[in-house]
């Protein structure tokens, strides 16, 4: 148990990148999908359920020492959009980067030597929680964790949504994201034991073509 | 920034001076300040005064749209691969202060694929008079304000009056239109910064951005010394 350190590394002011980013709720508010707490609770269910299970597991594979490239390689295998795919990129590049200062590390070294444009940012968050002294429980909670407070924090900028009622719905979250941590670090060990392939992949198809759609607009507040 | 410890693993993690091969990287200059000031227009003057000199590169950080970033390119002050625009999600002092990984990687790209650069020009979005740049990104920064914006903003002070590199006052052609006191504005600046340097420019007078393009020699001519 590494508790402060996994305090660090799943901190929201922990500069990796995340702050430009909505995890698709900027697409889903102008779409008309997302408008009060109500549909902000049931956005970020959805997206924990699904691209966040997979974003888990893979963080978790990470930590556990599962081969980076092989899981990077998985989860090109689970991001359809293109859009997405460089977002994934791009954050891991980011996050490599402060993991690196804040605990440096010879795998953290080798993914940016394998990945100098960066690897899928759950891969390198496994890493990294990996370099911190943490394991896969640790990783996958951070994964499950920031998949929806980000959302969250982008829709009381988007909506002007009120922050109490945003928190809210994050601790009304917390036993799902239980769930999915624990089932993502399951994932991992059998991933370990009989392939990379047995890794979930359920997919938000809603959340891939807004991610199309919200990387060709001209005028936008958040990057993804 | 690095506390005197030695990285084995490739590529700078942030402030290192050097390149991964040893050579000095570019000297990265910050242009913050508030909305509508004339930073861009400041960048692309000094993009104009420099291009023939030097080697250099521009990232901007909007707000909401790439806006500065396609002013730029308009004018064609720079070719398009020498610009890019980091996305800042609502927040360009979190990413030119608080969390600069975009910026950074921004920076390393260009380097990469135009470089090797001799000056790198990171301009925030228009935020408030407390923007100001991390050390970890640039190695100077310029605060731009105007005589439009009322002449109590060098009283005022805040962080970007107090402590930049440089502070510019701009727009001064419009002084007697908006009755600003120029002499007081200078004062007050004196006041709040004591030997820090204050350049008043208009950029549609004769001498244009020239002191500010004189301000980055001399910056760069020290990096390199």
């Amino acid at each position: 148990m590494n508790r402060a350190a996994l305090l660090v590394l799943a901190d929201g002011r922990f500069p990796a990148g995340g702050y430009a980013h909505s995890g698709g709720a900027e697409a889903a508010v102008k779409a008309g999908r997302l408008t009060d707490t109500a549909s902000l609770e049931e956005f970020c269910r959805g997206r924990l359920h699904t691209s966040g299970a997979v974003a888990a597991s893979l963080a978790a594979a990470a930590a556990l020492g599962l081969d980076p490239g092989a899981l990077d390689r998985a989860a090109d295998a689970r991001t359809p959009s293109p859009a997405l795919r460089a977002v994934a990129r791009r954050l891991g590049r980011q996050l490599v980067r402060a993991a690196r200062a804040a605990w440096p590390h010879q795998r953290l070294d080798a993914l940016v030597r394998d990945f100098p444009k960066g690897a899928h940012q759950p891969v390198v968050l496994g890493v990294a929680a990996h370099a911190a002294g943490l394991g896969p429980e640790d990783a996958a909670y951070c994964s499950a964790h920031e998949g929806v407070s980000g959302p969250a924090t982008a829709v009381v900028r988007l909506l002007g949504l009120d922050p109490f009622e945003a928190t809210a719905v994050l601790a009304r979250l917390a036993p799902d994201v239980d769930r999915v941590a624990r089932d993502a670090v399951a994932a991992a060990h059998r991933a370990a034991r009989e392939g990379i392939d047995t890794l979930p992949a359920r997919s938000a198809p809603l959340l891939e073509i807004g991610a199309e759609a919200h990387a060709a607009w001209p005028v936008r507040l958040f990057a993804s | 920034m690095h506390l005197g410890h030695h990285h084995d693993g490739p590529a700078a993690v942030s402030a290192d001076a050097h390149r991964p091969d040893g050579t000095r990287r570019a000297l990265r200059i910050g242009l913050g300040g508030p909305v509508g000031t004339g930073k861009t227009a400041t960048v692309a003057a000094l993009c104009r005064a420099l291009r023939q000199e030097l080697s250099l590169a521009v990232v901007t950080n909007d707000i909401y749209t790439r806006e500065d970033a396609r002013f730029l390119l308009r004018e064609a002050v720079l070719p398009p691969e020498r610009i890019t625009a980091v996305e800042t999600g609502a927040c360009p002092h979190t990413a030119i202060r608080d969390d600069i990984s975009a910026n950074l990687e921004a920076v390393e790209d260009l380097e990469d694929t135009v470089g090797p650069l001799d000056l790198v020009l990171v301009e925030s979005g228009g935020d408030n008079l407390t923007a100001t740049f991390s050390r970890g990104l640039v190695d100077a920064q310029v605060f731009v304000i105007d005589v439009a914006g009322g002449d109590d903003i060098p009283r005022k002070g805040g962080p970007g009056v107090t402590t930049a590199d440089l502070l510019v006052v701009n727009k001064t052609d419009l002084a007697p239109h908006v009755g600003s006191d120029l002499e007081r504005m200078a004062a007050d600046a004196r006041a709040q910064r004591g030997d820090l340097p204050v350049v008043f420019q208009s950029l549609r007078g004769e001498a244009g951005v020239r002191d500010v393009a004189d301000w980055v020699r001399a910056r760069l001519a020290a990096w390199t010394a």
